[in-house]
């Protein structure tokens, strides 16, 4: 489906490395839909975007369902010990 | 040997706004007069796929073009890399979608061997706005394959500008074809038996397939929801309506 879904968050002080090398990030935008490469037919897809360098400015992934979920835990973990840090 | 020459190119037509924005037409190179198809790429964009089906109509006797939804968020961009960069701005509204549709039905009919008649088809995202310009244009026939949202609301805090149709129906000026799976969830089957009751209730011409052991998507090649009893069937419904609303001359 085009499930339309999709959340949107400002990104700060952080980095991607794109087709041009690295640049800064200001979005991300999430969504559960259609994978231009990934084997399913539907997948958790993350754009990290910077709107000002234009359309290329994109580091993109899509992940299974599974693999979002085993990512979800891992940022949690990572977070709450960076929290102890 | 029947001459089949078909030419395929990129060109710019004049749509919403007077915005000359990129589409992708293919016709027969032959004289004989056609009916016109505007195809209506899905969300993920103006690819290759997108591409095939304009090649297809085209293949099959037609003039078709497809207009760059995304054109101006992303003149000459990747496909997806333009795709999600209208997707982070909420996707396409819908009256710059109906100017972009309009101006490349005006561009099929400004050619010279065009019969003068239009029809629309889109998929997913696609499909309602196909449903869309039914409401709003002056085409002979439109073709939803699985378009979401054409009845039943969006989410809340939905970010993307689409609403449904469905309070509209009423307004139709074109016969609309509906390709569905069963198994779909945007449409669900209850949404889509809404969606025919309001049509028969308009006292609208609409006709609908409805393929069982078929999900959304079922037309794309070279995905896993491609069902080809479906989708070979389903072309053949389409084919059949063009030829009844586009084909012959004006």
């Amino acid at each position: 489906m085009c499930t339309y879904s999709t959340e949107k968050l400002d990104v700060e002080r952080s980095s991607g490395k794109g087709a041009d090398g690295w640049f800064p990030l200001r979005t991300a935008t999430v969504y559960y839909d259609h994978p231009v490469h990934a084997p399913d037919d539907h997948t958790v897809n993350i754009d990290f975007l910077n709107p000002e360098r234009g359309p290329g400015a994109r580091v993109a992934v899509e992940l299974s369902l599974d693999s979002a979920k085993a990512l979800i835990e891992a940022l949690q973990v990572t977070v709450e010990r960076a929290a102890h840090h | 040997m029947a001459y089949d020459a078909v030419i395929a190119e990129t060109i710019g037509i004049q749509g919403a706004n007077g915005d000359v924005i990129g589409a992708y037409s293919a016709r027969p190179f032959d004289g004989a007069a056609r009916g016109g198809v505007v195809v209506i790429h899905h969300m993920p964009g103006y690819d290759r796929e997108s591409k095939e089906t304009v090649r297809r109509f085209a293949v099959e006797g037609y003039n078709a073009v497809c207009p760059n939804l995304y054109h101006r968020e992303a003149p000459g961009a990747a496909p997806d890399d333009a795709a999600a960069t209208a997707r982070a701005n909420g996707g396409v509204p819908d009256d710059r979608l109906v100017g972009d549709v309009a101006g490349a039905a005006g561009w099929l009919r400004s050619l010279p061997n065009s019969n003068g008649r239009v029809g629309t088809i889109g998929f997913c995202s696609g499909g309602r706005q196909a449903f869309l310009t039914a409401l709003e244009l002056d085409i002979q026939g439109a073709v939803d394959c699985y378009g979401a949202f054409v009845v039943g609301e969006p989410p809340e805090g939905f970010p993307l500008r689409v609403r449904p149709l469905g309070d509209r129906v009423g307004e139709l000026r074109a016969p609309v074809l509906g390709m569905f799976g069963n198994d779909d969830a945007h449409p669900s089957p209850a949404e889509v038996d809404e969606l025919e009751k309001l049509l028969q209730e308009a006292g609208k011409e609409y006709e609908f397939h409805r393929y069982d052991d078929t999900g959304h998507s079922f037309f794309s090649v070279d995905r896993p929801a491609y069902r080809p009893m479906s989708a070979v069937d389903g072309w053949q419904k389409i084919f059949a309506f063009f030829a009844a609303k586009l084909g012959g001359e004006a």
